[in-house]
């Protein structure tokens, strides 16, 4: 026998780095994004929202972007499409129904014909988790990852981070749902109008860094296994110091979601979560990946469904939060997805800046050739319309 | 048929408890005498004229390796792999013999079939002793023919990758088996817990987003055998667990053995190597059934090789073609070629890094697995075996490169690891079926 003391200081083989160097353009997953990073693209965003219109056309004028959609959507696609033709890219849409996917063309078949095609980037929206790597490292274009499988959203986490600080109180590290930016001054705190607090300033964080959530717990509800905006905010925000609570039945949040990260804890208490949280986001339950997984919907709603009595009794300062789509009546009821408390529209409209910045990154980052860290085994793009 | 002597090696013979220097002189396909060094030198040329002679000066000589687990994908999939590219492979590897799965097009249920795969028509390189499925189709339900299957050539039956999970079609398998002498080879995974999944369950699986396959499914299926095996005890069966991945499957296995159950496995390179982490950015050469598991598990099948639970090293060797690993991961096939890896493999880590004597190492490769099938006259280079034998240099240092395989398929998680050992010969009884440049 072997001691097994002896056998735990075993060399193993080591798990390899990332396979290959990224575009430096590409957004596949947060964690590709530094915490500078993270700070640059919301302020640019930020920039860009406030920018000429007119002037703002000229940044990526006849620039073509490629939305690859595998799946339907409304608000990723659509304000994808107007972040880039805001900044004078032009877009073309390809959706695998009315595309040559329908006839059984593969993935990689299908990027490099959009490359040949002159695209200068792509917006990958896929249902298996992984798909951009496959798309990048058969195109070396960016690719920005619109959603993959169950895997991740990034800039999901992106808005939801700009809304989240829309609401902050960066002194007090409280949250306002009242406290918005100056697109709705009908709602606004008193006090920010007197300017006795930061108010709508809030969302103007000079600078984010891993303090900027420090002291704020944020609770996710719902279907965690399934979502990949989960899994982009629960490795995004806790590197920011923000407190991740996953709250959800054992069927839709195993045990090992806690060990995606850091900062990420389970409570299976919605009630106790919400008293902990300023940020309460809810999720959809995906019945598209379900997978045969049979649930009583209404034990789930006794449970877990966010109600106005439950956010009054719990978390009544809380700000809400949901990606969309929302499902009336199931994870959230519509006094609370219509009320005060929600930004659940603001995160919408932040989707537009946050996605103006990204598709800016993917076709200003690293120019517009070749990027000197590609290996030389690769065909290098020569992004065929610049 | 030609002489060889293969002067100033080193042979290791575990199975005939030989490790000295020795010449050996190959005729006719077996081994016709061993002598000390120096010994043969001087009948060479008088008693065997014409006689090739290899210089192993400096190589290690040992009996050529035998894996029981391999895909050579024919009939019926040679874009994949075809038996004499395969058996290529296999000779590069140091490889004399193999045992083909019967998951082929049309799957390998007949004599037929079973005598079609061993023609020498099919160009194979090293012996092939193909593997029977256990029922019609491997669909689960009808027993095939096991006395037919063994007359024409099959070692064992099993319906690798559609598991036998009817409790009464498995005793029925087990029982049947016995009485033809076969051992039943069992891939255990309970596939209605696997659904969907396409990697290990556990933490990196949720944070790719990937359905998992639970440890549970593989050793629960053990655990179910173990009893089977139990209950038809008297017929004697013999259960052989490929591909083993899990503690707990081998602690089943383990405790099988203590209560005096003939219950054999192997365990795969990858399997003792690698860990679910070498999934990395969804590379689908770290894709295969059973999956990479945790680092725990890897721990606990290199602590079963080095006390001697595992039987056999076997490689799971699964060729497919480029454009069917090009794509989505969770719409990738299974399985990653491994013959020309195994020994440079084990020889690097089992031997140099966790100092398993080479003895042993090449017992894993060699005379456990020939025992474990019954192969008659191969894992040794006795006297009058055949002249399987793998001559290699056991300090060369090299880096495996995919784009050199001979395999049709390069798909490979081990593409530019650092390997130990270089074949410089493999002979196939008695013929030269590799030779790398000295």
């Amino acid at each position: 026998m072997t001691p097994t003391a002896a056998r735990r200081t075993l060399f193993t083989p080591p798990v390899p780095a990332s396979p290959f160097p990224y575009h430096p353009g590409s957004l596949l997953s947060v964690t590709d994004l530094t915490v500078e990073g993270v700070s640059r693209l919301l302020a640019r965003a930020t920039e860009l929202e406030n920018h000429d219109p007119l002037l703002r056309d000229h940044i990526l004028a006849k620039r073509r972007v490629a939305l690859l959609f595998y799946e339907s959507s409304t608000r990723t696609r659509t304000s994808f499409e107007l972040a880039s033709k805001a900044l004078g890219a032009d877009t073309t849409l390809i959706s695998s129904l009315s595309s040559s996917i329908e006839k059984g063309e593969s993935l990689k078949d299908t990027g490099l014909t959009l490359r040949a095609l002159g695209a200068e980037a792509i917006i990958l929206r896929h249902n298996s988790s992984g798909a951009p790597w496959l798309l990048e490292e058969a195109t070396r274009l960016p690719v920005i990852n619109a959603g993959d499988g169950m895997h991740e959203h990034p800039t999901q986490a992106l808005l939801d981070l700009r809304t989240i600080l829309a609401h902050l109180d960066p002194r007090t590290k409280t949250c306002h749902p009242e406290l918005s930016n100056d697109r709705h001054p009908e709602r606004s705190h008193p006090a920010a109008r007197d300017g006795a607090v930061e108010g709508p300033a809030f969302s103007n964080f000079r600078e984010i860094t891993s303090e900027t959530l420090a002291g704020v717990t944020i609770t996710i509800t719902g279907d965690i296994l399934h979502s990949r905006v989960a899994r982009s905010n629960m490795l995004l925000l806790p590197r920011l110091g923000a407190r991740v609570l996953l709250c959800g039945p054992k069927e839709l949040l195993p045990q090992q979601a806690a060990g995606a990260g850091p900062g990420i804890e389970i409570e299976r208490d919605f009630d106790a979560a919400l008293r902990q949280s300023q940020i309460v986001m809810m999720l959809r339950i995906q019945a598209e990946r379900l997978a045969g997984l049979q649930l009583d919907l209404d034990e789930y709603k006794a449970a877990y469904q966010l109600t106005g009595q439950r956010l009054a009794a719990h978390a009544p300062a809380a700000v809400v939060l949901h990606p969309g789509p929302i499902i009336r009546g199931l994870e959230i009821t519509a006094g609370v997805a219509d009320g005060p408390q929600s930004a659940i529209l603001e995160q919408v409209t932040n989707g537009v800046a946050i996605r103006m910045a990204v598709v800016e990154r993917a076709l200003l980052a690293g120019g517009n050739g070749a990027p000197a860290d590609r290996p030389s085994s690769v065909e290098p793009q020569q992004g065929g319309l610049a | 048929m030609t002489t060889l002597a293969i002067l100033n090696g080193r042979l290791v013979d575990p199975a005939a408890g030989v490790d000295a220097a020795k010449d050996i002189l190959l005729k006719d396909g077996r081994v016709a005498e061993i002598a000390g060094p120096g010994k043969l030198k001087g009948k060479i040329g008088v008693e065997t004229p014409g006689a090739e002679i290899l210089d192993a000066t400096g190589l290690v000589v040992a009996p050529g390796l035998i894996d029981i687990h391999v895909h050579l994908r024919e009939p019926g999939q040679a874009y994949k792999e075809t038996i004499a590219t395969g058996t290529a492979a296999a000779a590069a590897g140091g490889f004399t013999a193999v045992a083909a799965m019967p998951n082929t097009t049309p799957v390998n249920d007949s004599p037929e079939i079973t005598r079609w795969m061993q023609s020498p028509e099919r160009g194979a390189q090293v012996r092939v002793f193909p593997i029977g499925a256990a029922t019609r189709g491997s669909k689960g339900e009808t027993l095939t023919d096991f006395a037919a299957l063994k007359a024409a050539g099959a070692v064992a039956v099993t319906d690798d990758g559609r598991p036998i999970l009817k409790d009464n079609t498995m005793r029925e398998t087990l029982a049947a088996a016995a009485r033809a002498g076969l051992t039943v080879i069992q891939h255990a995974e309970d596939t209605r817990l696997t659904q969907g999944a396409s990697m290990n369950l556990g933490p990196v699986s949720f944070k790719l987003g990937l359905r998992g396959m639970s440890p549970e499914a593989e050793s629960s299926i053990v655990e179910r055998d173990i009893r089977l095996v139990a209950e038809v005890r008297d017929a004697h069966p013999h259960l052989h667990v490929a591909h083993t991945s899990t503690a707990a499957a081998l602690a089943a296995i383990r405790q099988a053995r203590r209560n005096g159950l003939r219950v054999t496995c192997e365990v795969a390179p990858h399997h003792f190597l690698l860990t679910e982490e070498h999934v990395g950015f969804y590379s689908t050469n770290a894709k295969m059934n059973p999956p990479l598991r945790s680092a725990a598990d890897r721990d606990a099948m290199i602590e079963a090789i080095l006390d001697g639970v595992v039987d056999a090293i076997a490689t799971d060797h699964a060729p497919h073609a480029m454009h069917e690993k090009e794509v989505e991961f969770e719409n990738a096939p299974n399985g990653i070629i491994g013959l020309e890896t195994a020994l440079g493999l084990c020889l690097r880590w089992l031997h140099t890094e966790w100092r398993m004597p080479l003895g042993r190492v090449l017992s894993l490769l060699s005379a456990q697995p020939a025992a474990l099938l019954g192969l008659k006259g191969r894992g040794t280079l006795a006297v009058g075996s055949f002249a399987d034998a793998v001559v290699f240099d056991p300090k060369a240092e090299w880096t495996y490169r995919a784009t050199e395989s001979k395999s049709k398929a390069k798909n490979t998680p081990f593409d530019g690891f650092a390997m130990e050992g270089k074949v410089r010969w493999t002979i196939s009884e008695g013929r030269i079926a590799f030779a790398s440049r000295a």
